[in-house]
């Protein structure tokens, strides 16, 4: 079961960026996708791992993803940036 | 009797299996992650040993480094808890090797019922119902179909070598199964280190009703009476209670016979459960899994007998009688458990963060079984389970009206809890009717 997390949408002037934030305190276990890639709403872009539960982060718009900002290992804080969709 | 005790384990759990050491005069040796340093387990230890960073696999799972403790601080004897290293049998078989005390059973009986293929097909051979399902591990989609095709749709896809509902799904047709089959092959590979399929026929609106058994050091096996662990979310267990509500005495009376057969195919010790799906409209069950090592709901079986499982765990592994009549064992009113998780009380989502306040229940009839305190930083390294709020009655109507009052009274600041959905649990009619089933958790959040 996926479990989209917050997706704060930053839409300035131009071009739109939408930044992709933790939810919540984990580990980043997988990076799925890879900076440049074209992304679709609902692709996963990385797989989060939290008290023993596997946390897809999805994309919640389509676009290139200019910036993923965490590798596997990393543990994240809530409200971290994980990732920018342009 | 043993002179000390190192627990491989964390959290609660650890705390707990202590309280019992610490009253038959046994040494407590506590190890800890990185992560861990400031929990209660730690500081209530008589002794403490660092094994490693926070990620499990690098302090709570490896065997070398908590061996390495044992010897160092001269314990004679190593508890595992439930998860991390306790139902692994090259584990035990070190620990044994090292000349120290097991607490748990025969290394042979874990690898019996480690692989639930093995596990099912011992058991029918022993006379234990098992429900439709292949003899064989599925490793290919294309035998999954054909297998589920010969089992009968709905079919429970699941990791041979698994446990705590990972990788775990129903499949209601060939489409859902190859998509079941692909996500529990993955998981099953990642978790457990094995890609083996199961399938089973799937029971629709059934209950999880599990036997706790006790094998004594003579051979002879016990049956301890059953708990009801349908309350469950993602597949894992969120409240528990015994005596079942959905089992009848003449039901009870076949599944705890069952139970002991179980236990006696593989020569069990110790504390192990037997886990069953109940069929209530037919009063019918077959055999699930079983569950080599003390389990995480096991307060609610010493609330009703006043049988200290902890205490006969050690008993066994000394060689000792165990601390009961093994044909006298009386069961007295209900006993409910309600698992806190660090976890929102709507979606389930983990929700790590700092306790700043933790005020617990007291009162009659009412146990707490916790991992933390005020202060303390719960980390999502470990599972989310803060405490397990046990309660005690005369009745289950007394049991519920006590587990009211001690959920209103349990205040924890910081991490968000789920106690807000117990509070829902305890007052939704379908519980509090006794009529639920598995099911039960995704109608009350729909």
């Amino acid at each position: 079961m996926p479990f989209g997390l917050l997706t704060d949408g930053h839409e300035g002037e131009e071009p739109w960026v939408t930044e992709v934030r933790a939810e919540m305190v984990a580990n980043v276990w997988k990076v799925v996708a890879a900076e440049g890639n074209q992304v679709s709403d609902g692709d996963t872009l990385v797989i989060l791992e939290s008290m023993k539960m596997e946390i897809p982060v999805l994309a919640e718009v389509s676009g290139t993803l200019s910036k993923m900002h965490v590798a596997e290992g990393d543990v994240i804080q809530e409200g971290d940036l994980i990732a920018v969709i342009e | 009797m043993l002179e000390s005790v190192l627990v491989a384990n964390r959290g609660e759990i650890a705390r707990r299996i202590m309280v019992t050491a610490r009253r038959m005069g046994i040494r407590t040796v506590a190890v800890y992650s990185e992560a861990d340093a400031d929990l209660p387990f730690v500081r209530e230890a008589d002794e403490a040993v660092p094994i490693g960073p926070p990620p499990p696999a690098r302090s709570y799972l490896d065997a070398s480094a908590v061996l390495a403790a044992a010897q160092r601080t001269g314990a004679s004897a190593v508890h595992p808890g439930y998860g991390f290293l306790s139902e692994n049998p090259r584990f035990a078989r070190s620990v044994m090797a090292a000349g120290l005390t097991w607490i748990g059973p025969p290394p042979g009986a874990i690898e019996q019922m480690g692989d639930k293929i093995n596990a099912r097909n011992l058991m029918a051979a022993a006379g234990v119902p098992v429900a439709a399902g292949t003899t064989e591990p599925v490793t290919d989609p294309e035998d999954a179909v054909a297998q589920a095709a010969r089992i009968g749709y709905p079919v429970m896809v699941k990791a041979a070598a698994g446990g705590g509902g990972i990788g775990m799904s129903a499949a209601a047709g060939e489409a859902a199964l190859r998509q079941a089959f692909e996500t529990a092959r993955t998981r099953a590979e990642r978790f457990f280190g094995s890609p083996a399929i199961l399938l089973e026929r799937y029971i629709e609106r059934a209950r999880h009703v599990e036997v706790q058994i006790m094998g004594c050091a003579d051979g002879r096996v016990v049956a301890l009476g059953e708990r009801d662990c349908s309350v469950q979310r993602r597949h894992q267990k969120v409240a528990e209670e015994t005596p079942s509500p959905g089992v009848t005495p003449a039901l009870r009376e076949r599944m705890l016979a069952a139970a002991v057969r179980a236990g006696e195919a593989v020569g069990y010790r110790g504390a192990g459960t037997v886990e069953c799906l109940v069929d209530p409209a037919a009063q019918d069950f077959v055999f699930l899994e079983m569950n080599t090592r003390l389990q995480v709901e096991h307060p609610v079986t010493e609330l009703v007998t006043g049988i200290d499982l902890v205490e006969q765990q050690f008993l066994v592994a000394a060689g000792e009688a165990v601390g009961f009549d093994p044909l006298g064992v009386k069961h007295e009113g209900h006993a409910l458990e309600l698992r806190v998780y660090a976890e929102d009380p709507d979606r389930f989502l983990p929700r790590p963060g700092v306790i700043t306040e933790w005020e617990e229940p007291a009162g009659p009839g009412v146990r707490v079984d916790a991992g933390y305190a005020a202060g303390n930083q719960v980390t999502p390294f470990y599972d989310p389970l803060l405490a397990k709020l046990c309660v005690h009655g005369a009745d289950r109507g007394e049991a519920l009206a006590r587990a009211r009052d001690a959920v209103a009274a349990f205040k924890i600041a910081g991490p968000r809890t789920n106690l807000p959905f117990h509070a829902d649990l305890l007052a939704s009619a379908e519980f509090v009717s006794g009529g639920y089933d598995t099911s039960l958790v995704s109608r009350l959040r729909p």
